[in-house]
């Protein structure tokens, strides 16, 4: 039996001590002495959350499958367990051997969103392994991060070895085999980092340098020395139906975020949202094989015995085969009393047939997302969907007997006016009266319930809108209000709830997403100073930050309210993701004139992405 | 067809809440394809009950649990093919068919529990003779009421908790103590309170290795003896 690393008296003292003994169903044990690379791969969050992700998942099942490796999980410990493990002075461990992570030959990070930042230095800190990639020695593991972040990593860039740009199928493995042939050759650190440099996707902070202008941009930034490229290519898996997926999932003992089967059944997305930087980073539009779905589905759900499975993709609505696809798992699922649970669809007569052979109708909800509340707002953003779209799929479900309604939207967005703000209340005010036009009143199962959110906007690299000015918490505030005053006003006001995010947690992750690296001396004063799971609002401490800000001399304001020039070099302009800085700059142009892009489908736009030689760009040939 | 499941925990996996070991047995049941019986509705959910909740800390070798099914093949085979999909530190053994109850509804395993066997160890063990401690139990038993403070989660109350002991010896063999207590959903009393009461201020709850033995009905009837292999 294995000995964990905490004792009965810590287990007993913490809330949910499943989170740290590991031994779940499916989780792989190997014997440590008969493997040469230990890899340690992170979700620096609480267990339940990492537990939750798909990419980890994936890349946990690919190393493992290499008898050669043995790759295991190691999560943010909570702030119960955090203290103990400094007082008592015991090393972060992994679940699977309970092993410390410093003896590892990796420690892989993903870096899903940015307010995770603190908690990597909590993992690195708690590790015992410096914070600093520069102050590592030759027993450190590597540290390498993954991930949506990595395509900006500069604000992390003094903390990790080596940065994985793209997608983990492809390169993740020859970058292990690289690090045995450095081993097996005698080589150092250094010179595996020069190995790993020649690697595609791969990124190594230290082997480059940044040097800024008297304004504070960036003047230029190389590589120090021959044979690092100057660009590094994200790494694209072009064939999914025929690479690595986890068959057999690890089944946690306490209850994930997603308790779930995931399923995902495409990656990229045709829309061009000119906000979303997963739009563009994922590009091209590859999608997944039915036959292998249908295939992928059985075997996980007879290797986990979950109750429940979701499909995952930025547009499921997009994916080619979703009609046949979604027939399918309900007869296989209702065979297998396993519940379906369906992503957000485009709301139309497919989508609500489905639904409600698979939801109760009275308390499941719609879910819109219009993003903006005028139509020349969403026509800036590119958001294909129009208000009779919005109004009609409404009407139909309202027919159909649902009554509650979602509604997600943006403050902030770029060109935003009074009257897109106002918009959006007029926009939910609409949605209520279609419903009392559409349900005579001896038909009305009770009454609508209308539920309007607005998250505010934050500008993300490789977006067309990466060069836009953020807004001060203030006005963000300020344009909060202005809408919730304006559902005051509305007829239906009774009907509407109207929520909106906190504001000084946007302004921070606008920081840190269009950072450069002198923004990780901010995130590591901020760390020192206690800050940690940030993204759980009932820990982030903005004055903590602000003070943090203060003592570095940094100016949070440098990042978010400045005007970026067209020629402006940004810090992420190193990395190539095949859509060029001249489509997404073409973009930038067309949204402040208003003007819509068509989608993947409709017409090629010429991004850049067809580069990859896969998916949606290759499909009709009709790539630019 | 009712079926009564019993199985032990133990090692790590003492640390499992009672409502993620239902949550484990859903799905550990559906890997073992075992044709259990659903409710309808669009949640549905397998039509299982557990008897007496495990704290967290607990080891046990006697956790039962009665789920319906469809269909089954011989006890022994059920056995093997759970067992296979079970997680290190969890284990079934035993699996038995309940009789259908004539007209009446049946009692679920919850409701049949009037008292638990436990073997309790100290950790830290303390230098006493077999004789010391067998006497020192006797002058304990010989109090006409013992009462202690029993706290749940609105309120704590002053409960005589002596007519719920019902055994309570040295297994010197074993160099633990074992406790036949009050169990189920009226007079539930947990070990760890009688221990404390018997130790008085020594006692730290952390000190107590606790494993249940097994649960019995009020006439004292295991729970696993009910019902019948399957050939």
């Amino acid at each position: 039996m294995r000995t964990l690393a905490l004792n009965d008296n810590i287990l007993m003292s913490i809330d949910k001590p499943a989170r740290y003994i590991g031994g779940e169903v499916n989780a792989v044990m190997k014997d440590r002495n008969k493997v040469e690379v230990r890899f340690a791969m992170c979700f620096p969050d609480v267990y339940e959350i990492g537990m939750s992700h798909l990419g980890i998942q994936i890349l946990y099942d690919m190393l493992n499958t290499r008898d050669d490796i043995w790759c295991e999980r190691v999560y943010s410990p909570w702030t119960d367990l955090d203290p103990l493990l400094r007082e008592k002075k015991i090393p972060l461990f992994a679940l699977e051997s309970q092993d410390p992570i410093r003896d590892f030959d990796f420690l892989g990070i993903t870096i899903q969103y940015e307010m995770c930042y603190t908690n990597i230095l909590q993992i690195l800190d708690l590790s015992g392994i410096p914070l600093h990639a520069a102050e590592r020695g030759e027993e450190d593991p590597i540290v390498l991060g993954g991930g949506p972040c990595t395509y900006n990593p500069e604000p992390l860039a003094d903390f990790f070895d080596l940065f994985y740009i793209g997608e983990g199928e492809t390169s993740m493995l020859p970058l292990v085999d690289a690090y045995k042939a450095n081993r097996a050759a005698g080589g150092s650190r250094e010179d595996f980092f020069r190995r790993a440099a020649r690697i595609p996707g791969i990124y190594v902070p230290s082997l480059y340098e940044v040097s800024y202008q008297e304004d504070g941009t960036i003047a230029d930034f190389r590589p120090r020395e021959e044979g690092v490229p100057a660009r590094i290519r994200k790494e694209v898996e072009t064939d999914l139906s025929h690479t690595y997926y986890p068959e057999k999932p690890v089944v946690p003992f306490v209850k994930a975020t997603q308790d779930r089967v995931t399923l995902e059944i495409q990656r990229g997305c045709i829309r061009g949202c000119r906000f979303c930087q997963a739009g563009m980073i994922y590009r091209p539009l590859r999608e997944r094989n039915l036959d292998w779905l249908e295939d992928m589905a059985v075997k996980m759900l007879e290797n986990t015995g979950h109750e429940e499975i979701t499909l995952s993709s930025l547009s499921s609505s997009d994916y080619s085969q979703i009609q046949p696809l979604i027939e399918g798992l309900i007869e296989e699922c209702g065979r297998r009393h396993v519940n379906i649970s369906l992503p957000s669809l485009r709301i139309d007569s497919f989508s609500l047939d489905v639904m409600n052979k698979v939801q109760d109708v009275k308390k499941s909800s719609l879910t819109f997302a219009p993003e903006a509340g005028t139509q020349r707002l969403r026509d800036v953003i590119n958001k294909g969907l129009t208000e009779d779209d919005i109004l009609n799929g409404a009407a139909e479900a309202f027919r159909g007997g649902w009554t509650k309604v979602k509604l997600y939207f943006m403050l902030g967005l770029p060109t935003e006016t009074e009257e897109d703000m106002r918009g959006i209340a007029e926009l939910s005010e609409r949605i209520c009266e279609r419903f009392f036009d559409e349900v005579p009143k001896e038909k009305r199962r009770g009454k609508i319930q209308l539920t309007a959110s607005s998250s505010f906007f934050v500008p993300k690299p490789f977006t067309p809108f990466q060069w836009a000015t953020m807004e001060t918490k203030e006005e963000y505030l300020r344009r909060a209000h202005l809408v919730k005053d304006t559902f005051f006003r509305q007829l239906n006001r009774r009907s509407m709830h109207y929520q909106y995010h906190e504001a000084d947690v946007t302004v921070l992750e606008g920081v840190l997403a269009r950072g450069d690296r002198r923004v990780a001396r901010v995130i590591e004063a901020a760390y020192k100073k206690g800050c940690l799971f940030d993204a759980w609002s009932d820990y982030f401490d903005n004055d903590r930050w602000m003070e943090a800000f203060t003592e570095t001399g940094v100016d949070p304001d440098f990042y978010t309210r400045r005007e970026r020039s067209a020629e402006e070099i940004f810090p992420w302009d190193f990395i190539d993701i095949g859509v060029t800085k001249k489509f997404l700059r073409r973009e930038w142009e067309k949204a402040m004139r208003g003007e819509v892009t068509p989608n993947c489908r409709q017409q090629c736009s010429g991004c850049g992405a067809a580069v990859f030689g896969g998916g949606i760009c290759h499909e009709n040939s009709h790539a630019v | 067809m009712r079926i009564r499941i019993r199985f032990e925990k133990e090692g790590s996996l003492r640390f499992i809440g009672h409502l993620d070991i239902m949550r484990y047995f859903h799905k550990a049941l559906q890997r073992a394809h075992v044709a259990v019986c659903f409710s309808g509705g669009y949640h549905p959910h397998p039509v299982m009950s557990f008897a007496s909740p495990l704290g967290v800390g607990l080891t046990s070798r006697g956790e039962y649990m009665d789920v319906e099914v469809e269909e089954t093949d011989s006890s022994r085979d059920m056995i093997e093919r759970i067992n296979e999909t079970m997680a290190e530190g969890i284990r079934v053994t035993g699996y038995r068919l309940l009789p259908e109850n004539e007209g009446r509804k049946h009692h679920n395993a919850m409701a049949t529990v009037g008292m638990a066997d436990y073997l309790v160890k100290l950790k830290e063990t303390r230098p006493l003779s077999e004789e010391t401690w067998t006497e020192k139990i006797a002058c304990f038993l010989s109090q006409p009421e013992i009462v202690v403070t029993k706290k749940t989660k609105k309120s704590q109350e002053e409960t005589d908790i002596r007519p719920w002991i019902y055994e309570f010896r040295r297994k010197p063999e074993e160099d633990a103590f074992f406790l036949r207590l009050s169990a189920g959903s009226l007079k539930n009393l947990k070990p760890e309170l009688v221990m404390e009461a018997f130790l008085g201020e020594a006692c730290d709850r952390k000190n107590l290795a606790i494993c249940r033995l097994d649960l019995r009905t009020a006439e004292g009837l295991s729970l696993g003896d009910l019902g019948e292999e399957i050939p």
